[in-house]
């Protein structure tokens, strides 16, 4: 980058000389410089259309439009010949023609970019009259629950359907009809939502006219820069805030995560923050009911019942939906108070084995990349993951990969929506992944594609890991995957002749009794063939909550201090007690699934249960419920009266992100801020107030820090890979972990030189298939997969109280094949029960090729289906995570 | 007929049976490619850059040049695509030469996957063609079995293949950028240039894109040479071309001439001339939007430059021939409908531009137009010409501009005096029986479909203008030419 010069040309602009860049267009020149040139169908993302005729320009004594035009050397570039001119003002003029609702008057405003236009040029209303009038335009569709389009005023500049298709990757609308009946939409006669359309509103941000618009759209008094809450993208928003309201959510086109770009959650998703039914006061069980008491009720209460449970005795489950100076805090209270390590959080039910297997082979369990570099890949490989739904904004750089010509493999039992994009798709039996990554090593190995120098340099344990190739040959292959050999064999060479190539994963491949070995297959496959610690390659876990990374960072797991500083390290508990001033635990705690299950045996008496909702989250469910119903004190720390909540003795009501400071750090590892932009809603507080409250009541010290910015100084000051991260340091751009200190700039790809492990080498690791808990047989015949809605978010207690997302998708379906569809006589609609050893649950049957014949697959987003009831909790041995991905299952009709 | 033509590319057209390659084989087929095989690719563009060829699908840009460009451009890959879409109305120069002799045209192919390194070449051919898909299609067949296409084609281990896509069947499928979305499955519609199909085209590969009729003649010359090619021609316009000569003409047809040939040995030497008993009126060059010349204009010489100074284009090669029945505005009127109904929608000039044309035009033919309207014509269509972003727009202007340029006192006929000279449009003529010619036979008034006819058997008839609706059904049924085409008495004039 350094020493490759950008080539540049001098031009004359009106007269003016100016070096540009070569690869430049005449209209990026000039609006560079300061020189407008009316422009309606140029975006600065996406490629030129040459659509609105707007731009023209003389170049050397020819008329040529500027959106398109390159910079070429010496020439001259002149906006104001009477060609341009007459030309410009021509094609102006039929536009504001047709622009119902005129030019002069339009409502849109100074938000219109023709009316600006029309004004930069004058526009003579005589000169209008001559024209014939257009015929009334189509009524507008107001199909979509968040935006409208309204054909009247489209000038079809093309931006919408061009950013649907180059930005967004889905294509769902286009120009329909042809000449003067031309509009945009999906197809003649239907409605904007007839198509694929997922609502993320990107076409409508960029609309220069204001024909496609949001509904009840309010400009708000001010704005606040934050980063989202939903999914572990961690795009920057800006929140609009009017009096106490969150009204608005635009991205920060600065903010090198999204850059500017939402999903239809990011974007419309906040309307849960104001809810009427936010809990906005502590609650106390008395007489068996919860019944609203004072904040010091409540915290004398937790306290002396903490008290009480002290050591082993108590557990907490932290959530990674916290911030990290929030996460911190609690793990600190739960290790320095309560003299414990049994705290837990959500990433044992989704990334545990990323953080226990990436731990052992490369040293550290996060993406080794970062979300932009994905883009420039030649090659991803995306296995396990619906990215599309779950990181819709990962997604987008899977789709700009492709636009510019890099490969993509999907590997995922369903045909998920990524698959379009695909050049190649294996659709493996559920649970098969280790075997398909093992077949497509072996043809690596077997056809010398794999890079022998970078596995001496860089790597130990080949040799072994090549001998447990052997146990893959074809056949066997073929058999446990399902997938034709010669499909294992297109992938592994396309994997391995188009680097960089990076891998994406996530729960497709985790949530599996061998979720550990899925992971080390991942991570072998990667240093086979020399991509980790490449820009653009690596294994790429994607974390599926706001804050899950910095969840596992700050320690909010039982066998790790903040950074991953093991418990069981003497010279790392001393450090922390010294600085913690307190005794702390050698033995690992207990994880999420054996907290609740150590209720049962008398183990656990009191549980801190903080932001988050078992009741549907966890495998298993209503054995967690049970958990809940019988352990001696439950404290509940959430926004909304859970289902978990329920069960609690004492609810203690929280802010949710948009009332507090911190941070998140998010799945490529990049720290970024949260800013308060409301006060806490009612009389809630924020999750690190009411922590370090009751850890104040019960006498502790070192927990009355000033402000967030003051626990990341703690946080900083104990944790080597946060070392150089404070607030002040991540106002821009956040800062990528690690950064060890204050001269550090973060790290944008992990292990380009050494990896963080004793010897400084990765490790390639044997493996052995090891077939899925739970198999269907005739009692259960079916394999139930689960998966997650784009529209939804965990147990969707914040999802649903939006009513465009209720509206988008309102309930659980049960995706099946028709094949399957077909023996039990059920058609999309239809009522049918799902029963598995563990429970049984009733939603409606979505009949689609999407689900390979012999699986169906159900989301966890509904209370009303609880699909988790279902799920097997049989974990794998390592991380513990539940094989929630596969189960057996029966499903009949309800008649 | 043959007088003034000159049968090349055309040459087997009729004459041999292209269902067999032998036939064509026999005639000299493959020979050119053979010819190019053996030359070093910087000959093979020489070659092509002294014959002169230019496209001849319309814009008539130099073969050699996009060729080069096509070559230059690094890539792993590159095509060659055949446009065979043939769109406009009344053409059928393209659709002959597939059907009478395939052969040639992947022939060309061949030569241009050669000279540019391509191994692929697509034929976008209209899907209203089934004779000519079904005999390329058999074509390609056989030239694959005699190894003339196929995986050595271009040499030992240099492939060849040729695949057919069926149009979409929109006109505009027929520009070059659209053609190109159009394969890649996508709305065909155009986009800006640059980048050029040579350097960025099909899939984002350089990809050379010419006309049937320019692959044929690409193959004659590399089997002749170019100084054979270049013995016909003006300076800058080289070779032969067809042509469907059609309209008033005694003998219409395909005919195939030297360039620079003037319209007027073509029209009356190879056409025989207006047909009937009428007068030649206008001319007009390019297909639907064409301009139309006026008798005037008759001796200039047919090539690029020349139709292009006078107002007109070259086009694919449609010429059609006018008498004094044709009203020159309701011409304009009948080609802008046309524009109107094929543009693509996607820029704002055409789109909406070609489509103010057309009101006007109506306004016009209908005695609604006003002298600031001929104005507002002439304004609008420069404002089309010169800002839409493809060919379709960029031209649909032709025949109102042309017929404004030449025949403008047919337009201020039309608004000032509220007639129409030629008495074609129906708002500015009445129908009148001739008594001394009327012989009272009756057929008119039975046809009639309003009832407007008056008269018993053998006596004189006459019309009731009131409720006449100018539908012309007694005046071309009327056996005796007693029916005439008057001006219509205008009503008090609001506008003038
Ligand atoms: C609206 C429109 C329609 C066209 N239709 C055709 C067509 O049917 N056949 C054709 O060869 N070229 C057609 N062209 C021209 C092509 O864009 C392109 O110039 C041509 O295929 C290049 O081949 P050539 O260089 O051999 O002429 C059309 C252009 C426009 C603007
Ligand atoms: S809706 Fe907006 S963005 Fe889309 S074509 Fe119309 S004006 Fe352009
Ligand atoms: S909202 Fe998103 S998905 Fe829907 S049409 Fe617009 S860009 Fe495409
Ligand atoms: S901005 Fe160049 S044509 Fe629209």
């Amino acid at each position: 980058m350094s020493d490759e010069r950008i080539r540049t040309v001098r031009v004359t602009l009106d007269g003016q000389t100016i070096e540009a860049a070569a690869s430049a267009t005449v209209l990026d020149v000039a609006l560079a410089n300061g020189v407008f040139i009316p422009h309606l169908c140029h975006h600065p993302d996406l490629r030129p259309a040459g659509a609105c005729r707007l731009c023209f320009v003389d170049v050397d004594g020819r008329m040529v439009t500027a959106c398109n035009a390159p910079v070429v050397e010496g020439a001259t570039i002149r906006t104001n010949t009477d060609a341009v001119k007459t030309t410009v003002r021509g094609a102006v003029e039929l536009l504001l023609v047709n622009h119902h609702r005129g030019a002069v008057d339009c409502e849109e405003g100074d938000a219109c970019e023709l009316r600006k236009i029309a004004r930069f040029i004058g526009i003579d209303e005589v000169r209008l009259a001559r024209f014939r009038r257009p015929e009334p335009a189509p009524p507008v569709d107001t199909s979509n629950p968040f935006f409208e389009y309204d054909p009247g005023i489209c000038v079809l500049c093309g931006i919408c359907v061009r950013t649907c298709d180059e930005v967004v990757g889905v294509s769902a609308i286009d120009f329909v009809r042809r000449g003067v009946h031309t509009t945009i939409g999906s197809a003649p006669g239907a409605k904007w939502m007839d198509s694929d359309c997922v609502s993320c509103g990107e076409c409508v941000v960029r609309c220069p006219t204001g024909s496609l618009s949001m509904r009840d759209s309010e400009v708000p008094e001010r704005e606040v820069r934050t980063t989202c809450t939903y999914c572990g993208c961690g795009c920057g928003i800006h929140l609009g805030v009017t009096g106490g309201r969150i009204v608005s959510a635009r991205g920060v086109r600065e903010n090198p995560s999204n850059e500017g770009r939402l999903c239809v959650k990011g974007r419309f998703g906040y309307g849960f923050v104001n809810a009427p039914d936010r809990l906005k006061k502590p609650l106390i069980r008395r007489d068996g009911v919860l019944v609203e008491a004072s904040w010091d009720e409540a915290l004398d209460l937790v306290a002396a019942k903490f008290t009480e449970h002290r050591g082993d005795a108590f557990a907490a489950i932290a959530s990674a939906k916290l911030t990290n100076e929030e996460n911190y805090v609690l793990q600190k209270f739960v290790r320095a108070v309560q003299g414990t390590n049994n705290v837990d959080h959500c990433a044992r039910l989704c990334h545990s084995p990323t953080v226990a297997g990436l731990v052992q082979s490369l040293g550290s369990g996060a993406m080794t990349g970062t979300t932009k570099d994905l883009g420039d890949s030649r090659c991803i490989l995306a296995i396990g993951t619906n990215t599309t739904a779950a990181h819709p904004i990962v997604a987008l750089q899977v789709v700009r990969a492709v636009h510019q010509g890099g490969k993509l493999i999907v590997i995922n039992p369903r045909e998920v929506d990524l698959a379009r994009h695909a050049d190649l798709v294996l659709r493996n039996r559920a649970g098969s992944d280790v075997a398909l990554l093992m077949g497509m090593m072996r043809v690596i190995v077997d056809e010398g594609l794999h890079d022998p120098a970078y596995i001496a340099a860089r790597c130990d344990g080949f040799d072994e890991f090549r001998e447990s190739l052997a146990r893959f040959d074809a056949a066997t292959v073929e058999e446990l995957t399902g997938v034709p050999f010669a499909q294992v064999a297109a992938a592994a060479r396309m994997y391995a002749t188009n680097g960089p190539a990076s891998i994406l994963y996530a729960m497709g491949i985790t949530q599996h009794t061998h979720g550990t070995d899925n992971v080390l297959a991942v991570s072998n496959l990667a240093l086979l063939t020399g991509n980790v610690g490449r820009t653009s390659g690596g294994v790429n876990p994607l974390r599926g909550q706001s804050n899950v990374q910095g969840a596992c960072d700050m320690g909010a797991l039982p066998n790790v201090f903040p950074g991953y500083q093991r418990v069981d390290r003497p010279e790392v508990r001393e450090k922390f007690e010294r600085a913690w001033g307190a005794r702390l635990d050698d033995m690992p705690g207990l994880t999420h699934l054996e907290i609740l299950g150590g209720v049962t045996g008398g183990r656990i008496r009191a549980i801190y249960l903080v932001g988050e909702n078992p009741a549907l989250s966890e495998a298993d469910a209503n054995h967690a419920r049970h958990a809940m119903e019988e352990v001696d004190f439950l404290v509940v720390q959430d926004i909304f009266l859970t289902e978990s909540a329920e069960y609690a003795d004492v609810v203690l009501p929280a802010a949710t992100f948009a009332e507090k400071d911190g941070t998140f750090t998010n799945t490529e590892r990049r720290v970024q801020r949260v800013r308060r932009a409301i006060d806490p809603v009612g009389d809630s507080r924020t999750d690190l107030w009411i922590t370090s409250e009751i850890a104040r009541r019960m006498g502790a010290a070192g927990f009355d820090h000033a402000s967030a910015a003051d626990v990341m100084d703690e946080i900083a000051s104990l944790t080597p890979i946060y070392g150089g991260v404070t607030h002040e340091r991540i106002e821009g751009s956040g800062i990528q972990w690690p950064c060890p200190d204050s001269s550090h700039a973060g790290t944008r790809t992990l292990h380009t030189e050494r990896f963080p492990t004793a010897s400084g080498r990765a490790r390639f690791f044997a493996l052995a298939y090891r077939a899925p808990d739970e198999e269907p047989d005739a009692e259960f015949p079916l394999v139930l997969t689960t998966e997650r809605s784009l529209y939804h978010y965990h147990t969707s207690t914040m999802t649903r109280r939006v009513p465009g997302l209720e509206q988008l998708r309102g309930e659980e379906l049960v995706e099946m094949h028709p094949r399957d569809a077909a023996a039990l006589r059920v058609s999309s609609g239809d009522q049918v029960r799902v029963t598995s050893r563990r429970g049984e649950v009733v939603a409606r049957a979505l009949v689609t090729e999407v689900s390979p014949p012999g699986t169906i697959s159900m989301t966890f987003h509904f209370h009303e289906a609880p699909t988790n009831v279902l799920t097997n909790a049989a974990f794998d041995p390592v991380a513990k995570i539940p094989e929630t991905k596969v189960c057996a299952v029966r499903v009949e009709a309800v008649r | 007929m043959m007088r003034g033509q000159v049968r090349r590319v055309l040459r087997n057209c009729g004459v041999i049976d292209p269902c067999d390659i032998r036939h064509a084989v026999a005639r000299g087929g493959y020979a050119g490619l053979e010819r190019a095989r053996g030359m070093d690719p910087a000959a093979r563009l020489t070659e092509l850059e002294r014959s002169g060829l230019r496209g001849r699908g319309g814009a008539g840009f130099p073969v050699a040049r996009k060729w080069k460009t096509c070559a230059d451009t690094p890539s792993d890959t590159r095509y060659v695509v055949c446009n065979a879409d043939e769109g406009d109305p009344g053409a059928f120069m393209n659709r002959s030469l597939l059907e009478g002799d395939p052969h040639s045209v992947l022939e060309g192919m061949a030569i241009a996957g050669l000279t540019v390194g391509a191994a692929e070449g697509i034929i976008y051919c209209r899907a209203e063609y089934p004779l000519a898909l079904a005999r390329l299609r058999l074509a390609i067949g056989k030239a694959e079995e005699a190894g003339l296409l196929g995986p050595d084609a271009l040499g030992p281990g240099r492939p060849f293949h040729i695949r057919v896509k069926e149009g979409a069947g929109a006109f505009v499928c027929g520009e070059e950028t659209a053609l190109l979305a159009s394969i890649e499955g996508r709305r065909g519609t155009p986009r800006p240039r640059p980048p050029f199909p040579a350097v960025s085209g099909l899939w984002g590969r350089p990809t050379t894109i010419n006309n049937v009729e320019t692959l044929a003649s690409a193959a004659l010359i590399f089997r002749n040479d170019a100084a054979w090619f270049a013995e016909y021609g003006t300076a800058k316009s080289k070779g032969t071309k067809t042509f469907a000569l059609v309209g008033n003409v005694k003998r219409p047809g395909l005919v195939e001439v030297p360039l620079g040939t003037t319209l007027r040995q073509m029209i009356f030497d190879i056409g025989g001339g207006v047909a009937g008993d009428h007068r030649f009126k206008a001319v007009q060059t390019g297909g639907p939007s064409g301009g139309c010349l006026p008798e005037g204009s008759l001796d200039i010489p047919v090539d690029y430059e020349s139709l292009q100074a006078a107002g007109t284009i070259m086009g694919s090669g449609g010429v059609v021939v006018m008498d004094e029945r044709t009203c020159m505005v309701d011409f304009a009127r009948y080609f802008l409908d046309f524009a109107v109904d094929e543009s693509c929608g996607k820029c704002g000039p055409c789109r909406l531009g070609t489509h103010q044309l057309l009101r006007i035009l109506e306004d016009i033919t209908q005695g609604r137009g006003t002298e600031a309207d001929i104005e507002l014509l002439e304004e609008l269509g420069r404002t089309v010409a010169r800002g839409s972003l493809c060919g379709l727009g960029t031209s649909a202007p032709n025949p109102v501009l042309s017929t404004l340029r030449y025949f403008r006192d047919e337009y201020v006929a039309h608004v000032r005096s509220r007639r129409c000279p030629a008495h074609a449009c129906r708002d500015y003529i009445s129908y009148e029986i001739d008594e001394s010619e009327c012989t009272g036979c009756t057929v008119c008034s039975g046809l009639c479909p309003v009832q407007g006819i008056s008269g018993v058997r053998k006596g004189a008839h006459s019309i009731d203008s009131a409720v006449c609706i100018r539908c012309g059904v007694c005046s071309n049924s009327c056996n005796f030419g007693a029916v005439h085409t008057v001006d219509r008495a205008q009503p008090q004039d609001a506008t003038t």
